[in-house]
Protein backbone atom coordinates (compact mmCIF):
# COMPACT_ATOMS: atom_id res chain seq x y z
CA UNK A 1 0.00 0.00 0.00
CA UNK A 2 2.68 2.26 0.69
CA UNK A 3 4.31 1.62 -2.71
CA UNK A 4 1.24 2.55 -4.04
CA UNK A 5 0.68 5.52 -2.20
CA UNK A 6 4.44 6.76 -3.43
CA UNK A 7 4.21 5.51 -6.87
CA UNK A 8 1.17 7.79 -7.17
CA UNK A 9 2.49 10.79 -5.28
CA UNK A 10 5.77 10.62 -7.49
CA UNK A 11 3.56 10.64 -11.11
CA UNK A 12 1.04 13.33 -9.70
CA UNK A 13 3.81 15.71 -8.49
CA UNK A 14 5.71 15.15 -11.99
CA UNK A 15 2.50 15.44 -13.78
CA UNK A 16 1.76 18.72 -12.36
CA UNK A 17 5.53 20.02 -13.08
CA UNK A 18 5.41 18.85 -16.55
CA UNK A 19 1.82 21.02 -16.82
CA UNK A 20 3.69 23.95 -16.43
CA UNK A 21 6.43 22.80 -19.04
CA UNK A 22 4.06 22.21 -21.05
CA UNK A 23 0.97 23.90 -21.44
CA UNK A 24 0.41 27.60 -22.63
CA UNK A 25 1.48 29.79 -19.47
CA UNK A 26 -1.98 31.52 -20.20
CA UNK A 27 -3.77 28.08 -19.10
CA UNK A 28 -2.18 28.31 -15.66
CA UNK A 29 -1.17 31.81 -15.44
CA UNK A 30 -4.27 33.71 -13.58
CA UNK A 31 -4.08 35.60 -10.82
CA UNK A 32 -6.67 33.23 -8.86
CA UNK A 33 -4.81 30.26 -9.95
CA UNK A 34 -1.20 31.73 -9.02
CA UNK A 35 -3.24 33.07 -5.52
CA UNK A 36 -4.33 29.54 -4.82
CA UNK A 37 -1.10 27.30 -5.52
CA UNK A 38 0.51 30.22 -3.39
CA UNK A 39 -1.43 29.97 -0.48
CA UNK A 40 -2.02 26.03 -0.50
CA UNK A 41 0.62 24.95 1.26
CA UNK A 42 0.43 27.85 3.52
CA UNK A 43 -3.20 25.82 4.92
CA UNK A 44 -1.74 22.60 4.58
CA UNK A 45 1.61 23.18 6.46
CA UNK A 46 -0.08 24.49 9.28
CA UNK A 47 -2.75 22.11 9.44
CA UNK A 48 0.01 19.69 9.69
CA UNK A 49 1.62 21.31 12.67
CA UNK A 50 -1.36 21.10 14.51
CA UNK A 51 -1.79 17.12 13.69
CA UNK A 52 1.84 16.14 14.06
CA UNK A 53 2.25 18.60 17.42
CA UNK A 54 -1.22 18.04 18.90
CA UNK A 55 -3.07 14.30 16.94
CA UNK A 56 -2.98 11.39 18.88
CA UNK A 57 -5.78 8.81 16.58
CA UNK A 58 -8.95 11.71 16.89
CA UNK A 59 -8.22 13.78 20.06
CA UNK A 60 -5.98 16.72 20.62
CA UNK A 61 -3.82 16.38 23.41
CA UNK A 62 -0.95 18.33 24.99
CA UNK A 63 2.10 16.22 25.56
CA UNK A 64 5.92 16.32 25.55
CA UNK A 65 5.32 17.22 21.77
CA UNK A 66 3.39 20.27 22.38
CA UNK A 67 6.17 21.82 24.39
CA UNK A 68 8.78 20.76 21.67
CA UNK A 69 6.88 22.68 19.14
CA UNK A 70 6.33 25.85 21.63
CA UNK A 71 10.32 25.70 22.06
CA UNK A 72 10.52 25.60 18.13
CA UNK A 73 8.45 28.39 17.97
CA UNK A 74 10.19 30.98 20.51
CA UNK A 75 13.66 29.57 18.46
CA UNK A 76 11.59 30.61 15.32
CA UNK A 77 10.65 33.96 16.88
CA UNK A 78 13.78 34.90 17.77
CA UNK A 79 15.23 34.22 14.20
CA UNK A 80 16.85 30.61 14.21
CA UNK A 81 17.17 28.97 11.12
CA UNK A 82 15.63 25.92 10.31
CA UNK A 83 17.95 23.02 12.19
CA UNK A 84 18.17 25.19 15.21
CA UNK A 85 14.54 25.25 15.28
CA UNK A 86 13.57 21.75 14.60
CA UNK A 87 16.54 20.49 17.06
CA UNK A 88 15.31 23.48 19.90
CA UNK A 89 12.03 20.73 19.77
CA UNK A 90 13.44 17.40 19.54
CA UNK A 91 16.14 18.33 22.70
CA UNK A 92 12.90 20.22 24.40
CA UNK A 93 10.96 16.71 23.98
CA UNK A 94 13.39 14.66 24.52
CA UNK A 95 14.57 16.33 27.87
CA UNK A 96 10.82 16.38 29.15
CA UNK A 97 10.57 12.73 28.55
CA UNK A 98 13.45 11.74 30.97
CA UNK A 99 11.91 13.80 33.71
CA UNK B 1 14.26 2.48 4.42
CA UNK B 2 14.02 2.24 0.42
CA UNK B 3 10.58 3.88 0.87
CA UNK B 4 11.96 7.11 2.40
CA UNK B 5 14.69 6.84 -0.67
CA UNK B 6 12.45 6.06 -3.31
CA UNK B 7 10.17 8.99 -2.51
CA UNK B 8 13.16 11.24 -2.40
CA UNK B 9 14.30 10.29 -5.52
CA UNK B 10 11.18 9.92 -7.27
CA UNK B 11 8.99 12.60 -5.77
CA UNK B 12 12.11 15.56 -5.17
CA UNK B 13 9.02 17.66 -3.86
CA UNK B 14 9.78 18.05 0.17
CA UNK B 15 6.62 19.35 1.78
CA UNK B 16 4.34 16.85 -0.24
CA UNK B 17 6.98 14.06 0.74
CA UNK B 18 6.77 15.29 4.38
CA UNK B 19 2.90 15.15 3.68
CA UNK B 20 2.30 11.91 2.81
CA UNK B 21 4.52 10.42 4.90
CA UNK B 22 2.65 12.67 8.04
CA UNK B 23 -0.78 11.59 6.98
CA UNK B 24 0.20 7.85 6.66
CA UNK B 25 2.55 7.69 9.60
CA UNK B 26 -0.79 8.86 11.54
CA UNK B 27 -3.04 5.99 10.11
CA UNK B 28 -4.19 7.99 6.97
CA UNK B 29 -5.53 6.16 3.69
CA UNK B 30 -3.18 6.23 0.77
CA UNK B 31 -5.73 8.33 -0.58
CA UNK B 32 -5.79 11.09 1.67
CA UNK B 33 -1.50 11.03 1.75
CA UNK B 34 -1.64 11.21 -1.72
CA UNK B 35 -4.57 13.67 -1.82
CA UNK B 36 -2.49 16.01 0.67
CA UNK B 37 1.14 15.28 -0.86
CA UNK B 38 -0.66 16.79 -4.13
CA UNK B 39 -2.42 20.13 -3.31
CA UNK B 40 1.35 20.78 -1.73
CA UNK B 41 2.99 20.22 -5.21
CA UNK B 42 0.14 21.89 -6.81
CA UNK B 43 2.91 24.75 -6.66
CA UNK B 44 5.28 23.45 -9.03
CA UNK B 45 2.87 23.90 -11.81
CA UNK B 46 3.54 27.75 -11.52
CA UNK B 47 7.18 27.53 -10.92
CA UNK B 48 7.61 25.45 -14.37
CA UNK B 49 5.47 27.87 -16.02
CA UNK B 50 8.04 30.78 -14.94
CA UNK B 51 11.12 28.14 -15.44
CA UNK B 52 9.83 27.23 -19.07
CA UNK B 53 9.98 31.67 -20.03
CA UNK B 54 13.23 31.75 -18.66
CA UNK B 55 15.00 28.83 -19.59
CA UNK B 56 13.37 27.46 -22.67
CA UNK B 57 14.63 24.35 -23.04
CA UNK B 58 13.41 21.24 -25.58
CA UNK B 59 13.40 17.43 -25.62
CA UNK B 60 15.18 15.34 -22.83
CA UNK B 61 16.57 18.11 -21.21
CA UNK B 62 12.76 19.71 -20.62
CA UNK B 63 11.81 16.82 -19.06
CA UNK B 64 15.14 16.51 -16.57
CA UNK B 65 14.46 19.92 -15.62
CA UNK B 66 10.37 19.12 -15.06
CA UNK B 67 11.11 16.10 -12.33
CA UNK B 68 13.77 19.22 -10.93
CA UNK B 69 11.44 21.93 -10.49
CA UNK B 70 11.01 23.10 -6.95
CA UNK B 71 10.94 26.16 -4.74
CA UNK B 72 15.10 26.07 -4.71
CA UNK B 73 15.67 26.19 -8.01
CA UNK B 74 13.12 28.20 -9.12
CA UNK B 75 14.09 30.61 -6.66
CA UNK B 76 17.70 30.28 -7.96
CA UNK B 77 16.53 30.90 -11.49
CA UNK B 78 14.79 33.57 -11.34
CA UNK B 79 17.24 35.41 -9.22
CA UNK B 80 20.28 35.11 -11.22
CA UNK B 81 21.89 37.71 -13.32
CA UNK B 82 20.77 37.76 -16.95
CA UNK B 83 22.97 35.05 -18.58
CA UNK B 84 23.43 32.87 -15.21
CA UNK B 85 19.70 31.91 -15.36
CA UNK B 86 20.27 28.49 -16.58
CA UNK B 87 23.43 27.80 -14.73
CA UNK B 88 22.04 29.05 -11.85
CA UNK B 89 18.68 26.22 -12.41
CA UNK B 90 21.30 23.59 -13.40
CA UNK B 91 23.63 23.97 -10.45
CA UNK B 92 21.05 24.16 -7.97
CA UNK B 93 19.13 21.39 -9.23
CA UNK B 94 21.97 19.38 -9.14
CA UNK B 95 23.17 20.23 -5.70
CA UNK B 96 19.99 20.11 -4.20
CA UNK B 97 19.32 16.34 -5.62
CA UNK B 98 22.52 14.94 -4.48
CA UNK B 99 22.33 16.28 -0.75
CA UNK B 100 18.92 15.91 -0.44
CA UNK B 101 18.69 12.02 -1.16
CA UNK B 102 22.06 11.79 0.72
CA UNK B 103 20.34 13.50 3.79
CA UNK B 104 17.33 11.17 3.30
CA UNK B 105 19.66 8.11 3.04
CA UNK B 106 21.31 9.23 6.14
CA UNK B 107 17.94 9.91 8.17
CA UNK B 108 15.98 6.48 6.82
CA UNK B 109 19.41 4.28 8.29
CA UNK B 110 19.43 6.89 11.60
CA UNK B 111 15.81 6.15 12.01
CA UNK B 112 16.09 2.59 12.06
CA UNK B 113 18.93 2.60 14.45
CA UNK B 114 17.75 5.06 16.97
CA UNK B 115 14.28 5.46 19.18
CA UNK B 116 12.82 8.65 17.46
CA UNK B 117 10.49 8.97 20.30
CA UNK B 118 13.45 9.18 22.81
CA UNK B 119 14.85 11.51 20.49
CA UNK B 120 12.19 14.03 20.10
CA UNK B 121 12.03 13.46 16.63
CA UNK B 122 8.23 13.39 16.85
CA UNK B 123 8.21 16.79 18.13
CA UNK B 124 10.41 17.71 15.80
CA UNK B 125 8.34 17.02 12.67
CA UNK B 126 5.42 19.74 13.88
CA UNK B 127 8.79 22.14 14.90
CA UNK B 128 9.95 21.91 10.94
CA UNK B 129 6.71 22.45 9.63
CA UNK B 130 5.96 25.39 11.46
CA UNK B 131 9.65 26.47 10.03
CA UNK B 132 8.05 25.49 6.53
CA UNK B 133 5.06 27.88 6.84
CA UNK B 134 7.08 30.74 8.67
CA UNK B 135 8.98 30.52 5.29
CA UNK B 136 5.99 31.03 3.16
CA UNK B 137 4.15 33.52 5.22
CA UNK B 138 5.58 37.01 3.97
CA UNK B 139 1.55 39.23 4.77
CA UNK B 140 -1.30 38.95 6.66
CA UNK B 141 -3.39 37.88 4.36
CA UNK B 142 -1.08 34.52 4.47
CA UNK B 143 -0.96 34.91 7.86
CA UNK B 144 -4.62 33.88 8.23
CA UNK B 145 -5.14 31.27 5.74
CA UNK B 146 -2.42 29.58 8.09
CA UNK B 147 -4.49 30.05 11.57
CA UNK B 148 -7.31 29.60 9.05
CA UNK B 149 -5.65 25.88 8.14
CA UNK B 150 -4.36 25.24 11.62
CA UNK B 151 -7.98 25.83 13.33
CA UNK B 152 -10.05 23.65 10.53
CA UNK B 153 -7.66 20.90 11.05
CA UNK B 154 -7.91 21.16 14.96
CA UNK B 155 -11.43 21.26 14.50
CA UNK B 156 -11.90 18.31 12.25
CA UNK B 157 -9.25 16.20 13.86
CA UNK B 158 -12.11 14.43 16.44
CA UNK B 159 -14.85 13.67 13.86
CA UNK B 160 -12.68 13.02 10.86
CA UNK B 161 -10.46 9.65 9.66
CA UNK B 162 -6.83 10.32 10.46
CA UNK B 163 -5.04 12.69 6.73
CA UNK B 164 -8.31 14.19 6.19
CA UNK B 165 -8.51 17.24 8.62
CA UNK B 166 -5.19 18.20 6.31
CA UNK B 167 -7.21 18.30 3.43
CA UNK B 168 -9.80 20.10 4.64
CA UNK B 169 -7.70 22.63 5.71
CA UNK B 170 -7.07 23.55 2.32
CA UNK B 171 -10.09 25.47 2.58
CA UNK B 172 -8.93 28.29 3.92
CA UNK B 173 -7.66 29.48 1.17
CA UNK B 174 -11.14 29.77 -0.56
CA UNK B 175 -11.85 33.33 1.18
CA UNK B 176 -8.45 35.19 -0.08
CA UNK B 177 -8.80 33.34 -3.62
CA UNK B 178 -12.21 34.92 -4.00
CA UNK B 179 -10.99 38.11 -3.02
CA UNK B 180 -8.46 38.38 -5.40
CA UNK B 181 -11.19 37.34 -8.65
CA UNK B 182 -12.63 40.75 -8.14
Amino acid sequence: MTWLAIALTALGCLAFKAAGWLLPPAALDRPAVRRGAELLPVALLAALVVVQAFGARRALVLDARAVGLAAGAVALLLRAPFLVVVLVAATTAAVLRTL
Amino acid sequence: MLQACALSLLVFTGASQFALVGVLGAGGTVLAGVASALLLGSRNALYAVRLADLLRLRGPRRALAAHLTIDETMAMAAGAPPGLTGFAFWATAASVYLLWNLATLLGAVAGQVIDTRAFGLDAAVGAGFLALVRLQVHERAAAGVAVGGALLAAGAVPFAPPGVPVLLAALAVVPAVVRTRR
